[in-house]
This record gives C-alpha cells, structure tokens and sequence, in this order.
C-alpha cells in the first residue's frame, strides 16, 4: 500500500459540511438523510415526494452555486464504458434498496446514532468494495 | 417551510460532496484501492460529517418535534439479517465498479455528464426493480 493523493483538509470540511446538512434536515424536517432512501423514495412513495424531489434538485444546485461562487471549476474522472457504468448503476440502485441505505444513509446518519446494523452494512459494503477494485486493477 | 428547508439541506449537502472531492470517482476509487495507491481522504470525510452530526443528533432527537414536521421520523430498525449483507455486498461491488455512490451520482448531474446521468438512470432502473419484484420484503 501507498498512500497518494491525500487531502485531510478538504476532505474533513467537506464531509462537516455534509454533517452540518444532515443535522439541517433533522432539526428542521426530523428526518435522518440518506440519499439512496431519498431519491428511490422519489420513485416509489407518495409521502413526502416533493420534499424528497426538492432535496435532489438541491444535491444538483450544490455545485453549480459553488462554481458560481468560488470560481472554480469542478473536475471529475469518471468511466467511460456505458456497459461498467450501467451494471455498476444497477447494482448500486438493487443493494441500496434491498440493504435499506448508502455510504449517507448507513455510513453517516446510521453510525452517527450507534446503530449496529449500519455498522455491519458500512463495513460490508467497504470491503466487497475495496475487493471489487482490486480484481478491477488486476485484470 | 419543509420544502425550503429540503432544498437547502440538499444545497448544504452537494456542496459538501464538492468540497471533499467525493463528486469525483477517481477521488472514491482512490479510497477503494486500499491495496493498491491509497487515498484515504473518504474515511476523513466520514469523521468531518459524525463530528459534525452525530452529537448533534443525540441531543436534537430529545426535542419534543421538529421545527418543521410534526415528529421525528427515522429508521429504528435493528435487524441484522442476510437482506443488509446481500444488499450492502451488490451496493460495494458497484461502488467499487464505477466509484459511484447515490449522492455523488446524483449531484454531478450538474455537470451534464452522460456518463453520471447513465449511471443515476441505471440507479433509479434498480430501485424499481426491487421495488416491483417485492425482493424488499
């Protein structure tokens, strides 16, 4: 292992500011965030469907304010196979739905109010992860 | 009110997802690659949100409501069972695929890639399959 590419920085401010956002929707709307529960929800559930809509479009309004406002611009690698990303899009939608939660869901609203179960899903999830990236490199 | 305060929660939250880089793949991917070239920048922004909202959390659900809502409503479920394993291992392999996750996914929407947009089709194709299937039950 080699560690490369580390920001602490930037990655302990940016992830206080998503902590401030959960904390925002709680104390105002009483409900814990979790993105994949929010957006499936959009699609499945009549309860709160604009609320949830709107929190979507604001994930969106994120960045473009920040472009707009710090002037800079964003850059993101990502894949370019339409198949990879399509399965991968599956499977992410299939597991977080079946498992109840995402790296938001269980990994932060979850583990921030002790639960075990969020506990187990977050490790789970980490480490078929860090699998799936190694047989990825190696092949 | 709630709206509003979902709206802002969302912009709070996209900005937060910008500024730690995790709307960046490479940046998740690099946090994946544990045995490889690792960044272990994903795990800090973890602590910066639990600092942030888990005390927070412990204090604010003893309020008697929400200032919005008429009660506090989130999941007190407890099962440990082979639905949570079998979801959270498809979700990693996924995540480790792609090195996207559902909020990520969601707010690089805002950078029209048709890459993130197939992806976040794919996603929402997903959730209905489970749902219509009744496998979440």
């Amino acid at each position: 292992m080699n560690i490369i590419n580390f920001t602490p920085i930037t990655a302990l401010t940016g992830g206080a500011i998503i902590g401030l956002s959960v904390i925002v929707f709680f104390l105002l709307n009483g409900r814990l965030i979790g993105i994949s529960g929010i957006a499936s929800k959009v699609l499945t559930e009549k309860n709160n469907r604009f609320d949830n809509f709107l929190f979507l479009i604001g994930l969106i309004i994120g960045p473009i304010l920040y472009t707009l406002f710090a002037r800079q611009e964003i850059n993101i690698i990502i894949s370019d196979s339409f198949i990879l990303l399509t399965f991968a899009g599956l499977l992410v939608g299939i597991g977080t739905k079946i498992s109840g939660g995402c790296t938001s869901g269980h990994g932060i609203s979850g583990i921030g109010r002790f639960s075990l179960r969020s506990i187990v899903a977050t490790i789970t999830f980490m480490i078929v992860g860090i699998v799936t990236v190694f047989f990825k490199n190696f092949l | 009110m709630s709206k509003l305060a979902s709206l802002i929660s969302g912009i709070i939250f996209g900005v937060g997802l910008v500024i730690s880089e995790m709307i960046n793949p490479e940046k998740v991917l690099g946090f994946l690659d544990f045995f490889g070239n690792w960044d272990p920048s994903l795990a800090f922004v973890m602590i910066g949100a639990l600092i942030v909202s888990s005390p927070l959390f412990h204090i604010i659900k003893n309020n008697k409501k929400p200032l919005f809502a008429e009660k506090f409503d989130y999941s007190n479920n407890k099962n440990i069972n082979k639905k949570l394993i079998f979801g959270s291992a498809l979700f990693g392999a996924g995540w480790g695929l792609g090195g996207l996750c559902p909020g990520p996914a969601i707010s690089s929407i805002a950078l029209l890639n048709i890459h993130s947009i197939i992806f976040v089709v794919s996603m929402f194709i997903g959730f209905y399959l489970v749902k219509s299937s009744n496998l979440n039950n």
